[in-house]
């Protein structure tokens, strides 16, 4: 109790060098803890998306590419695949298949054209509004409302994508219908449409005013179409009905195609579909790549934790060294004490008492800090997984 | 209260030797001991305070004879028995002045702070002119003001025996002479023996009797 209490005297008297002792100790203690919680939550939430999603079609190249963009909204572009792709699936009857058009974005968040199966296969509940119903409609992810501060009722504009291209994609003003409860995964950070909405966006489909009146043609004007016709950047209840596709829609893109198969067998068979080398479609499981990237991800945990482990044996000694530097400075005091008659062990006890309540400081400053990150690291994980782009 | 009878010491490794055939100090007695540098005076100190253990001879202080108790022992009976007063005051910067007043109750279990050691504390303080200053550091006080709390640090425990090592060393000499005053005025009023080295000669005529140490040694010490 002495022991303490004498303790708690110097170190409040010497503040100063107690804290900078104490947040030392604290973030030695707290860095590994805290990459350790951070990385195991990177990972099951990798796998948990990977393993949620059976299969992925997309166009041949990196497979972690058409993941990343495909689960996780990242800001890669893998070369889109054609609907007929889609319909192929759907041929078959093996499996479902769920179009997932990532190519664009919005003040930062991207924007996910799609179809109702995405929202069913995902179990995404809409928290507030309504779901995607007509052309033009877009249902935000929890993060993005809170990021933007938008909800239903607000709209979003999407993003151009070449500013110097004036023969490009103008940008297409969307109202908001809904917002989506928070997942923690990287839904929250993405906005969903319709994937005609993003085919609009892409310039495939779109409204304009009438090349000619009726009125016209009675008089047998000839129909001249050129930058004088207003396309409409905004789709209303009024203009809609003159939105329109040109071509065919087997030839529209897609960035990636989610396959949910009908059982085992039916995955076997499809996968076995899209074998040859030579096809310009492949088919992958994205929990594989997922394992591979994290297997690399904890390649260079391994390599982290010697780094962390060397830092926090220098600190330590540091710490030490401070510590056994201020006991020879006290020196005179633990004379002082002898011969004012301190009991054998008393010094001792003093000395211990101050480095164990150093070290509790420390140990609870981490853990606080630690309980932080763990209460935090799915949404923050998610975002970072959204950045990871 | 003091008695020693043929006492010899030594330093291992060192030709210090000291031989000290017959001493005693009375109760209430104030005597002050001087002899060059390392002619043993702090070593009897020492000696008489069972910090050290002489190679033989009589220790006795009131009634006990300090070369025959245990480590343990020595320890509570000088925390008990025995009040110091050094001469860089050796008083701890973080602790207040009533801390540094009341430290060694908290440093030995020989010892109970109670709300009447609390009290003492106090009193000794207001009697030393330091009673407005309790709350202070000792980096806020001046050096006068600094060896009056070790004096009541050294009061504090009703000792028998008051052993101060040049306790007026680092003063001025008007401090010097209040600093003295109050010391023998604390243990005329517990009723303790001073028994004070000193190498200021002008403060000899203050006490009752000088022992001259520089007989009792031999060799370099």
């Amino acid at each position: 109790m002495n022991a303490l209490y004498l303790a708690f005297a110097y170190l409040r008297y010497h503040w100063a060098r107690s804290l900078i002792l104490t947040l030392v100790a604290a973030l030695i203690l707290f860095v590994p803890v805290a990459t350790q919680i951070l990385l195991s939550t990177s990972e099951r939430s990798l796998l948990a998306r990977g393993d949620a999603t059976p299969l992925l079609l997309g166009s041949r190249g990196s497979q972690l590419d058409l993941t990343m963009a495909a689960l996780y909204f990242s800001d890669e572009k893998p070369d889109p695949v054609t609907m007929e792709a889609v319909e192929s699936v759907w041929d078959s009857g093996l499996g479902i298949p769920i179009p997932v058009h990532t190519a664009f974005a919005s003040s930062g968040f991207r924007i996910v054209g799609t179809t109702l199966d995405y929202f069913d296969f995902r179990n995404l509940q809409i928290a507030y509004g309504r779901g995607l119903s007509v052309l033009g409609d877009a249902v935000i992810g929890a993060d993005v409302a809170a990021t933007l501060g938008k909800g239903v009722g607000d709209t979003l504009v999407s993003s151009p994508e070449n500013l110097f291209d004036l023969d490009g994609v103008y940008p297409l003003e969307m109202p908001i219908v809904g917002v989506l409860a928070a997942t923690n995964t990287p839904d929250d950070q993405a906005i969903f449409v319709d994937i005609k909405t993003a085919w609009v966006i892409q310039g495939i489909g779109h409204g304009h005013e009438d090349v000619v009146t009726v009125a016209e043609i009675a008089a047998g004007s000839e129909a001249v179409a050129n930058a004088a016709v207003v396309q409409y950047q905004r789709i209303t209840p009024e203009n809609i009905d003159t939105f329109h596709f040109h071509g065919s829609q087997d030839d529209f893109p897609t960035s990636a195609v989610i396959v949910v198969p009908n059982d085992t067998r039916a995955a076997t068979i499809l996968k076995g579909r899209y074998l040859d080398g030579e096809n310009p479609v492949q088919l992958i499981e994205p929990a594989g790549v997922i394992q591979g990237l994290v297997d690399r991800i904890f390649r260079i945990k391994s390599l982290l934790d010697a780094v962390t482990t060397i830092i926090a044996i220098a600190a330590f000694a540091a710490i030490g060294l401070a510590v056994f530097l201020s006991y020879r400075l006290r020196a005179r005091e633990i004379a002082t004490a002898v011969k004012l008659g301190a009991r054998k062990g008393m010094v001792l006890r003093l000395l211990s008492a101050e480095t164990i309540t150093l070290l509790s400081i420390s140990i609870i400053i981490a853990a606080i800090g630690a309980s932080l990150v763990a209460q935090n690291a799915e949404s923050w994980v998610g975002w970072l997984l959204s950045l990871g782009a | 209260m003091v008695r020693l009878e043929n006492l010899k010491f030594g330093y291992s490794g060192t030709g210090f030797r000291l031989r000290f055939p017959e001493f005693t100090l009375d109760e209430d007695e104030r005597v002050a001991i001087v002899g060059p540098s390392g002619s043993g005076k702090t070593t009897l100190l020492n000696l008489i305070a069972g910090i050290l253990s002489p190679e033989s001879g009589l220790i006795d202080v009131d009634g006990v004879n300090v070369a025959e108790l245990s480590d343990a022992e020595r320890r509570r009976f000088r925390a008990s028995t025995i009040g110091f007063v050094f001469q860089d005051f050796a008083l701890l910067d973080y602790l207040s002045a009533r801390q540094n007043i009341l430290y060694p109750y908290r440093i030995t279990p020989a010892l109970k702070l109670d709300a009447a050691a609390r009290d003492r504390a106090e009193a000794l303080a207001v009697a030393c002119g330091i009673g407005d200053k309790l709350d202070r550091h000792p980096t806020a006080l001046s050096q006068g003001e600094q060896q009056r709390v070790a004096i009541c640090r050294a009061l504090v425990t009703q000792p028998k025996l008051i052993l101060s090592d040049e306790a007026t060393g680092n003063l001025d000499p008007a401090s010097k002479e209040r600093i003295l005053d109050l010391l023998f005025a604390q243990a005329a009023e517990a009723g303790a023996a001073v028994l004070a080295v000193t190498h200021d000669h002008e403060l000899l005529p203050r006490f009752e009797r000088v022992l001259d140490f520089a007989q009792f040694h031999e060799g370099v010490g």
